[in-house]
């Protein structure tokens, strides 16, 4: 039958201070799936994307990859290589090239050698469209060239599962299409994706499933489109007419 | 004035320049090693290693160079002197490396504080360990972003090496004070060490604020 997920979580919590951030969230991200992460600013949607590779160590609750449990310490960095994420600000390494900030964690974590690294970059920065830009360093790029090429470096270590948390929010409008092609891109390709956003159009059209967060816990959840068409609660309808 | 002066000058300027950039390169290497180290262990996971480092930082800035000088050369010199004669260049590079990597620790630790979260953050979500992060994404940027303030501790260095006169290393002040008491002509004298000395800082310091000003102007590019 089914497939057991490949991400699940159970009862996460995470505090900070005395404020509780996350107040028990389940999530199953099934293998292929795009599963799209809304909610209101300061829900959670950050920190729970971030527990998922461990840059947040959860307070309570369990967290599965691929069937085992995920536990901070020492195999929490085999457990980030499977995992690529993409931030909010690009964060790509402004004291190395282009190609550099590509071939950095395949060689240093994966032991490619300088040749085997070199093609992977240059084929990845080929597929977000930017095969002439290797030997640029990164402030020399548009945001949006930017962001595709933190793209490739996550993807240059052969993840499972794609982290997106907000990639396109720093960016001038007319920058975001490039960013959510390369995007809708690897969802048609298969990848497993998990994508924080407000863009509830992305959300519609290339998620699959879609996870409501509000006050730390999962409002409602459901079949992307069935479900921003139709909210049954009255949090994510209040949300999606904010949002109008 | 006198003609033998001048040719006593010709013949130990060059001399005691050597002991003054020796000392100063030999003081400011172990200084930087030792403060890269100390910095290390200031911001790393270990918690002993965090509270001695903060710890030797502390003392040692709270005791004057001048004192310190004296107290490993004749201080320590004389607990040991039984097994090892102390070397005048060897006490006081130890006394400069120690003293100045108190402070070369604290612009290391300003340096890895001031690189963003993101970049570790990214480094790490990208499967590198907590090492190979500090090492090839945290560090490249904070050297080169503290590379002025070392500079300025290099030329503070330089001119603090003049100290070492007071354990008989014949570098440019203690020439000063060899040759004014040969010639009688302290005012000639102390006017051309002086000289010598600015002829070494004026250009050094120069250099450090060029070099200021182009990273500021790259760091303008990165945040554009
Ligand atoms: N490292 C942190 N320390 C303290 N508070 C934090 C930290 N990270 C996030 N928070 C707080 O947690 C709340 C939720 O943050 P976040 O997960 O980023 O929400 P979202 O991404 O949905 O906007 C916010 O109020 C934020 O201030
Ligand atoms: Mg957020």
């Amino acid at each position: 039958m089914s497939e057991p997920p490949l991400i699940t979580t159970r009862g996460l919590r995470k505090s900070f201070g005395d404020k509780e951030i996350l107040r028990g969230i389940d999530l199953d991200v099934h293998a292929g799936d795009v599963v799209c992460l809304l909610g209101p600013s300061g829900s959670g949607k950050s920190t729970l994307l971030r527990c998922l590779n461990l840059l947040e160590t959860p307070d309570v609750g369990e967290i599965t990859f691929a069937g085992k449990r995920v536990r901070p310490g020492p195999d929490a960095d085999t457990h980030r290589r499977q995992v690529g994420m993409v931030f909010q600000r690009f964060n790509l390494f402004p004291h190395l090239t282009v190609l550099q900030n590509l071939t950095l964690a395949p060689r240093e974590v994966l032991g490619l050698d300088p040749a085997a690294a070199d093609t992977l970059a240059r084929a990845l920065l080929e597929r977000v469209g930017l095969g002439d830009r290797g030997q640029a360093w990164p402030h020399e790029l548009s945001g949006g060239q930017q962001q595709r090429v933190a793209i490739a470096r996550a993807l240059a270590m052969k993840p499972r599962v794609m982290l997106f948390d907000e990639v396109t929010s720093a960016l001038d409008p007319e920058l975001v299409g490039e960013v959510l092609a390369v995007m809708r891109g690897l969802a048609t390709e298969g990848m497993t994706m998990v994508v924080v956003t407000h863009l509830m159009s992305f959300a519609r059209d290339v998620g699959k499933r879609v996870v409501f967060l509000d006050g730390g816990v999962v409002v409602e959840s459901g079949e992307a489109a069935g479900t921003l068409d139709a909210p049954r609660t009255e949090r994510l309808k209040e949300f999606l007419g904010h949002l109008v | 004035m006198s003609g033998g002066t001048w040719g006593t000058f010709a013949t130990e300027i060059p001399r005691a320049l050597a002991w003054t950039a020796a000392l100063t390169g030999a003081s400011l290497a172990l200084g930087l090693v030792f403060g890269l180290l100390i910095a290390l262990l200031r911001v790393g996971p270990w918690k002993p290693g965090r509270v001695l480092s903060a710890l030797y930082v502390e003392v040692v800035r709270g005791i004057p160079l001048f004192v310190q000088i004296l107290y490993i050369y004749y201080g320590v010199g004389y607990l040991i002197r039984q097994w090892h004669v102390p070397s005048p260049f060897l006490s006081a590079t130890v006394a400069f490396g120690v003293c100045y990597a108190a402070y070369i620790a604290e612009i290391f630790r300003a340096g890895v504080q001031s690189v963003d979260r993101g970049q570790s953050e990214a480094a790490r979500a990208l499967g590198l360990t907590r090492r190979q992060t500090m090492r090839l994404v945290v560090l490249p940027q904070a050297i080169r972003n503290v590379l002025p303030a070392l500079g300025n501790e290099g030329v503070a260095m330089l001119k603090d090496t003049s100290l070492a006169s007071v354990v008989t290393i014949n570098e440019l002040t203690m020439m000063g004070r060899t040759i004014t008491s040969l010639t009688y002509e302290p005012f000639l004298v102390w006017t051309v060490v002086a000289g010598c000395y600015l002829a070494l800082t004026l250009p050094l310091s120069w250099a450090v604020r060029r070099l200021e000003r182009r990273l500021r102007v790259r760091a303008a590019a990165h945040h554009d």
